[in-house]
């Protein structure tokens, strides 16, 4: 058995590969719903309807979805150059920061410039945090996946310190939080009823700036070229390491946005477990999508409804909602292989 | 007796079909000699006989026997040795070492050097070789290598060599100490497939020629009956013109390097040590040397990748204090990269992508707030694809689909638009086919006619002597003075490729003037 090139590949065929893998993924997961004894149509259509299956349900999915978009983006623009930035999750975490510091009382301004002022602030922490991983690597080639890696590590203690220390809310009962935005900086909701807020405009948006900075801009054709050939961009006199900071800065300012609409859209205060691993599915967010900036936005709503409709599953039915992470690595799993055979044929001699 | 029979092997990859219905047979004490062009299919079939690949149809007979078709050792087993055009030597271990690898029996801790030593002995004896069995391989010669490679197979027991391209990387001297050695061999009853562009070579050392061209066996001709026009007919499939070099008057120096020093890593010798090259208008100066030798850290230094130690860099009188291909580019360097497709091309971007790398950041191409412009690029990379017959089925299609030629013409269309004050040719049609190098070579000729300087990096002597208005050769990073094309042979060119750059101060005229 042996894999030979396609020489064309369809554009249907692009298209079809992603869903087709997630049909597969979800027969493969058939397999230990049965286990439970539990019967997979109603767990499948308990989980569907758990995600899209009402107003209420759609919004928190798509709620769910907006930090996943952007540290889904922060994935795919940092991939796209070969900077492997394993950080969004302290990226996410710095911009929370930001926010706070901004949003908590420091200043107090009409909403039209408390809210971008907020986004601002979040993307430059996000994106500083990424400073020391790119000069490590630029000036003594450390690598990047090792040091974005850790740094989540080294910010998370720094808000845990925060937290428990100068920055713990007074009126928290001793709990480990932070004060809360004040309302002028607090995102205006979108859906009447619902937790939805404006960050998800947000992601939509930025994921379409990012799309128009990749496809039609200087700045893209060159993250482009670096990524997928550093030596000849260099020989073509594009700086590598200049791309990589701008390609580091833009990655962390995104992951910075989903600390932000976290923080100041939908728990209003910053704590310790503000993401549980927001940073880490948007790895997964951007794989889906094959690292194509609007692809993640249907990746990231897709991943958001298996989380959603997992916990709700899990009240129907006797599955426990840990099925969704399994869901979600399979769906991956199944993308990657479907990815390489819609470049790939299989011969069989 | 026949010894190797290949039976109508036919392998296609898809649409593609690199091996059509090939047949051969190679006689006992015979030089067969493999021509074709790269991309004729020689690599599939090797590929086929080592069982790498599995052949649609047909079979391949040693001596007799048949071979089962995608066993890697069956050839080997069977006495097939092959020597690789790349050596696959461990530099850190002696030349024995390197010879009995891969043969020590699994059940005996020790290795039985002393026998080993003895059977290696007989057989350098045997054919006439000159080895030192305790010698590490970091510290021999490239022409000892290629023994020591060749030594390999022959302890292995084989009596079939396939030799690939294995006089590229030596200097003409050792070309005829190998040349010796093969001879020697074949008196003593072994068999040698010789694979080769290189007419002359296999004009000198086969028995008779098989021609492989796009597939296809097209011809097989006694060597005797065969001349340098007749093979290069066939291996084309046309006649082929040589390019009509005019003598220019050398004009201003386009680039000149100052006595430029390259460190190399910490502990090693100096990649470039004190080298001076000037290079004027009108002007091709070759720079001939076996591989190794510096050539890739001054296409570097030239390319704007590298900055020098020490010494200094002149473009058109004015010295260089900005290192980097962006400064190189604008200040009229034009480069054509030693890989093309490691450095000339992104392979996953399209046609056009690729076209306007250099100019991308000039405006026509692109408009406010830095948006390219497509319709002006495409504009751009039409003109330049039919200006210099680059063939592709759209300008949107990946890069890394042309074929080496096209990519080349790619290159040079990018590079030669700008009309550059000196071009950095380095080695500029490797791997090409010929018609690919006469329109190479035919661009760079009119580039030097339009007032270029161009240093045209090569290994093949032929090509220089061809076309170089001087040539420059170079040994462990220290150069000769410019030698004048007219003044020098190719033996004396070998000399000090060899190492004696002194050899040639007796022809230094061309320096001088």
């Amino acid at each position: 058995m042996r894999l030979e090139p396609r020489e064309s590949v369809s554009f249907w065929l692009v298209l079809f590969a992603p869903i087709g893998a997630i049909g597969v993924a979800l027969v493969l997961t058939s397999g230990l719903i049965l286990w439970t004894g539990e019967s997979i149509i109603e767990a499948y259509v308990s989980l569907l309807k758990g995600a899209f299956g009402s107003r209420f349900a759609l919004a928190e999915t798509l709620t769910r979805a907006t930090p996943l978009m952007l540290t889904g983006l922060a994935a795919a623009v940092a991939f796209r150059a070969r900077f492997w930035n394993i950080g969004a999750e302290g990226q996410l975490y710095c911009g929370a920061l930001a926010a706070t510091y901004l949003g908590t009382g420091l200043v107090t301004l009409h909403p039209a410039i408390m809210v971008p002022l907020l986004f601002i602030g979040g993307a430059l922490a996000g994106g500083m945090a990424l400073l020391l991983p790119v000069y490590l690597k630029s000036k003594l080639s450390v690598d990047e996946v090792v040091t974005t890696l850790l740094l989540n590590f080294v910010i998370l203690l720094f808000v845990n310190y925060l937290l428990e220390g100068p920055w713990r809310d007074p009126m928290s009962m001793g709990w480990p939080q932070a004060a809360s935005i004040i309302d002028e900086g607090v995102l205006p909701r979108i859906m009447e009823k619902s937790r939805l807020h404006l960050g998800f405009i947000i992601g939509i948006i930025s994921a379409v700036l990012v799309w128009v900075v990749m496809r039609f801009t200087v700045w893209g054709y060159e993250i482009r070229a670096v990524g997928h050939n550093p030596s000849a961009a260099t020989f073509a006199g594009i700086s590598v390491n200049l791309t990589v900071l701008r390609v580091a800065l833009i990655s962390g300012g995104l992951a910075g946005f989903a600390g932000v609409t976290e923080v100041a859209g939908l728990k209003g205060y910053l704590t310790l477990d503000l993401s549980p691993g927001f940073g880490y599915a948007g790895i997964a967010v951007a794989m889906l999508a094959n690292l194509h900036p609007l692809g993640v936005i249907a990746s990231a709503i897709f991943l958001a409804g298996i989380y959603v409709g997992a916990d709700s599953m899990s009240r129907a039915v006797n599955i426990p909602n840990y099925i969704a992470d399994v869901m979600v690595a399979v769906s991956v799993l199944a993308v990657l292989v479907s990815l390489m055979l819609s470049q790939y044929r299989v011969r069989f001699r | 007796m026949m010894v190797l029979h290949i039976k109508g092997v036919t392998k296609s990859f898809g649409s593609l079909v690199a091996n059509d219905n090939i047949s051969l047979t190679l006689n006992e004490g015979e030089v067969l000699a493999l021509l074709g062009e790269n991309g004729a299919g020689k690599t599939t079939l090797l590929n086929i006989l080592f069982g790498h690949y599995v052949a649609d149809e047909g079979e391949i007979d040693v001596f007799g026997t048949q071979l089962s078709p995608g066993a890697t050792d069956a050839a080997i087993d069977a006495g097939v040795g092959m020597v690789h055009q790349h050596f696959t030597l461990a530099d850190n271990l002696s030349v024995l070492e390197n010879i009995v690898l891969g043969t020590e029996p699994l059940t005996s801790w020790k290795l039985d050097t002393a026998q080993a030593k003895a059977k290696l002995t007989a057989l350098a004896n045997e054919f006439g070789m000159h080895i030192e069995p305790d010698k590490l391989v970091a510290d021999i010669s490239v022409g000892e290598r290629q023994r020591v490679e060749i030594m390999k197979a022959l302890y292995r027991g084989a009596r079939i060599l396939i030799l690939d391209e294995p006089t590229a990387v030596l200097t003409p001297q050792e070309v005829d100490n190998l040349f010796i050695t093969l001879r020697a061999m074949v008196a003593k009853g072994l068999s040698i497939i010789f694979i080769s562009h290189k007419l002359h070579e296999i004009l000198a050392i086969s028995d008779r020629v098989n021609v492989l061209r796009r597939g296809c066996m097209v011809g097989e001709i006694a060597t005797k009956d065969a001349d340098r026009d007749s093979l290069a007919e066939m291996m084309v499939g046309r006649e082929v013109s040589r390019p009509e070099v005019e003598h220019m008057e050398a004009g201003a120096p386009v680039i000149e390097l100052g006595n430029v020093i390259v460190a190399g890593g910490r502990g090693h010798k100096p990649l470039l040590n004190g080298v001076s090259i000037t290079i004027h208008k009108h002007e091709i100066v070759g720079l001939a040397g076996v591989a190794g030798n510096g050539q890739s850290a001054l296409g570097d230094l030239l390319s704007g990748l590298r900055t020098p130690s020490s010494g200094t860099v002149c473009i058109a009188g004015d010295t260089v204090v900005d290192y980097s291909p962006r400064a190189f580019i604008t200040k009229g360097i034009g480069r054509i990269p030693e890989d093309r497709h490691a450095r000339g091309v992104v392979g996953d971007m399209t046609v056009w992508e690729n076209m306007i790398s250099e100019n991308l950041r000039e405006k026509p191409l692109w408009r406010f707030g830095r948006l390219i412009d497509f319709d002006a690029c495409r504009e751009f990379s039409r003109n330049l694809i039919e200006q210099f017959d680059v063939r592709c089925k759209t300008m949107e299609m990946p890069a890394k689909q042309l074929s080496g030629g096209n990519m080349q013409k790619l290159i040079l269309a990018r590079t030669l638009q700008n009309e550059p004050r000196f071009i950095l040719a380095n080695q500029p049609v490797r791997g090409l086919d010929e018609g690919a190098i006469a329109a190479v070579h035919e661009r760079l000729l009119a580039a030097k006619r339009a007032g270029a300087g161009v240093l045209l990096v090569s290994e093949d002597l032929d090509e220089l002597f061809a076309l170089a208005d001087k040539i420059v050769v170079i040994y462990h990073g220290n150069v000769s003075p410019p030698l004048s094309v007219g003044d020098v042979t190719v033996q004396d060119i070998g000399i000090m490729m060899a190492g004696d750059l002194s050899h040639g101060e007796k022809f230094d005229r061309a320096g001088a003037a």
